[in-house]
């Protein structure tokens, strides 16, 4: 490594941060970090300086399958057609008030 | 610009695309989108990101003069979240498929615009007060407008920076209004920090409407929903009682209020000034792109030593897990 060297973009993380005690884990953005480590500190300076998180997750980006967009209909459509999954399904009787 | 090389690319998809435009849905990074679309994105988010970060050369140039240890906690934190800023742009860039590399390679080869307010010099502590209170004031008007941006990833860096800057225009305002409650001649220093960045305030919001090449498109496709000129009268509007409020004065003596609008009108912008400072010849251009470079060599080091200590880090995890085996 000699200062002329061409610098070659770090790896790719995505962040995610857990806000609060016994919430999930929300996707807030990524960092580029040359590790593990590197990117959680990088994630914690980056998406935590307001105290947004109590709990961090840095994944390489690599890593991450994601359904594709031209997928939409078919890949979800098993659920559109289950109304009787959801308790607005069934009718209860008139004279219940609270079920 | 014609429309025609868009819709040329799949009929189908950019009906399809701009029916979602219409629906105020959001465009996704692996959604199907006009490589105009695309570019014009990466044009305005990459301008945006080299506008945080040169935008933390005239603030840091105070920094070590802050006048209490009070101030200098929160020009340093203020600094700082303007790093973040960028990087969150950068991150939202990235998603377009543009390596962020490429784009600090254009900012120090000088290629790539910014925000043309950070070529002006910070010249007294006023400065730092009028800064927050003005750019970013204008800053978070223009980005309220961008956190409804039709593409996500923008859209939602957005957000997270106008939580932020509210306390970047708070402090500001803080300072100046101190200055100007203070001797006379600190409110002299404050009355002479708004003179200097009134009018390149309100430029920052661009061309008249008339005189926007990029607007309308923009605004067709959901980026921008509202015109430069809209954007400059609302900061002005909300900017005019701020003023009052602390007993200075605009450097504009044609400013009046129009009882039919409600709006206060401003007098003519020097345009020519603006295009100057745009073309590179404004009073710090050269020294902006010359502070970054000079911090990205002397940077040099840490980022090879990361990079170092990672691998060994990585050998020496090797190491121990083929003696285990």
């Amino acid at each position: 490594m000699t200062p002329n060297s061409p610098e070659r973009s770090w790896p790719l993380w995505e962040v995610f941060t857990q806000g609060r005690d016994g919430e999930p884990h929300q996707h807030a953005g990524s960092v580029h970090a040359t590790d593990a480590e590197h990117a959680l500190q990088n994630a914690r300076d980056v998406y935590a300086r307001r105290n947004e998180a109590v709990n961090l997750w840095v994944v390489p980006s690599a890593a991450i399958t994601a359904s594709t967009p031209e997928d939409m209909g078919p890949f979800f459509d098993p659920a559109n057609d289950k109304a009787y999954r959801h308790p607005q399904f069934y009718k209860v009787p008139k004279g219940v008030k609270v079920f | 610009m014609s429309t025609t090389p868009s819709v040329a690319e799949d009929p189908a998809r950019y009906a399809q695309f701009e029916a979602r435009i219409a629906a105020d849905q959001s465009i996704e990074p692996k959604d199907w989108m006009p490589e105009r679309y695309r570019s014009q994105l990466v044009r305005m988010m990459s301008q945006h990101a080299h506008s945080e970060v040169v935008g933390m050369l005239p603030e840091g140039n105070w920094i070590t003069r802050a006048p209490s240890l009070r101030r200098k906690m929160i020009l340093l934190a203020k600094v700082q979240d303007e790093a973040g800023h960028g990087l969150y742009i950068y991150c939202g860039t990235e998603t377009l498929g543009v390596d962020r590399q490429e784009l600090v390679q254009q900012l120090l080869d000088g290629k790539a615009k910014y925000s043309s307010i950070f070529n002006y010099p910070t010249l007294t502590w006023a400065d730092i007060g009028a800064i927050g209170w003005l750019v970013d004031g204008a800053a978070i008007v223009n980005q309220t407008m961008l956190a409804k941006a039709s593409y996500g990833p923008y859209a939602r860096a957005m957000v997270r920076i106008c939580k932020e800057e509210n306390f970047h225009k708070r402090q500001g305002y803080e300072i100046m209004t101190t200055l100007a409650r203070g001797t006379a001649a600190q409110k002299a220093m404050a009355q002479d920090a708004l003179n200097r960045w009134w009018w390149p305030s309100l430029m920052m919001f661009g061309p008249h409407d008339s005189a926007s090449s990029n607007s309308d498109e923009l605004m067709k496709w959901g980026i921008k929903r509202k015109s430069n000129d809209e954007l400059r009268q609302r900061f002005i509007n909300l900017t005019i009682a701020q003023v009052k409020a602390i007993d200075l004065t605009v450097p504009d003596p044609d400013l009046r209020y129009d009882d039919a609008t409600g709006n206060w009108i401003a007098g003519p912008i020097d345009w020519d000034e603006f295009w100057r400072v745009v073309k590179g010849n404004g009073p710090c251009n050269s020294e902006r792109i010359g502070a970054r470079r000079s911090a990205h060599a002397e940077g040099r080091w840490v980022r090879d030593a990361a990079v170092a200590f990672a691998e060994k880090q990585r050998s020496n995890n090797r190491e121990t897990a083929e003696r285990q085996q």
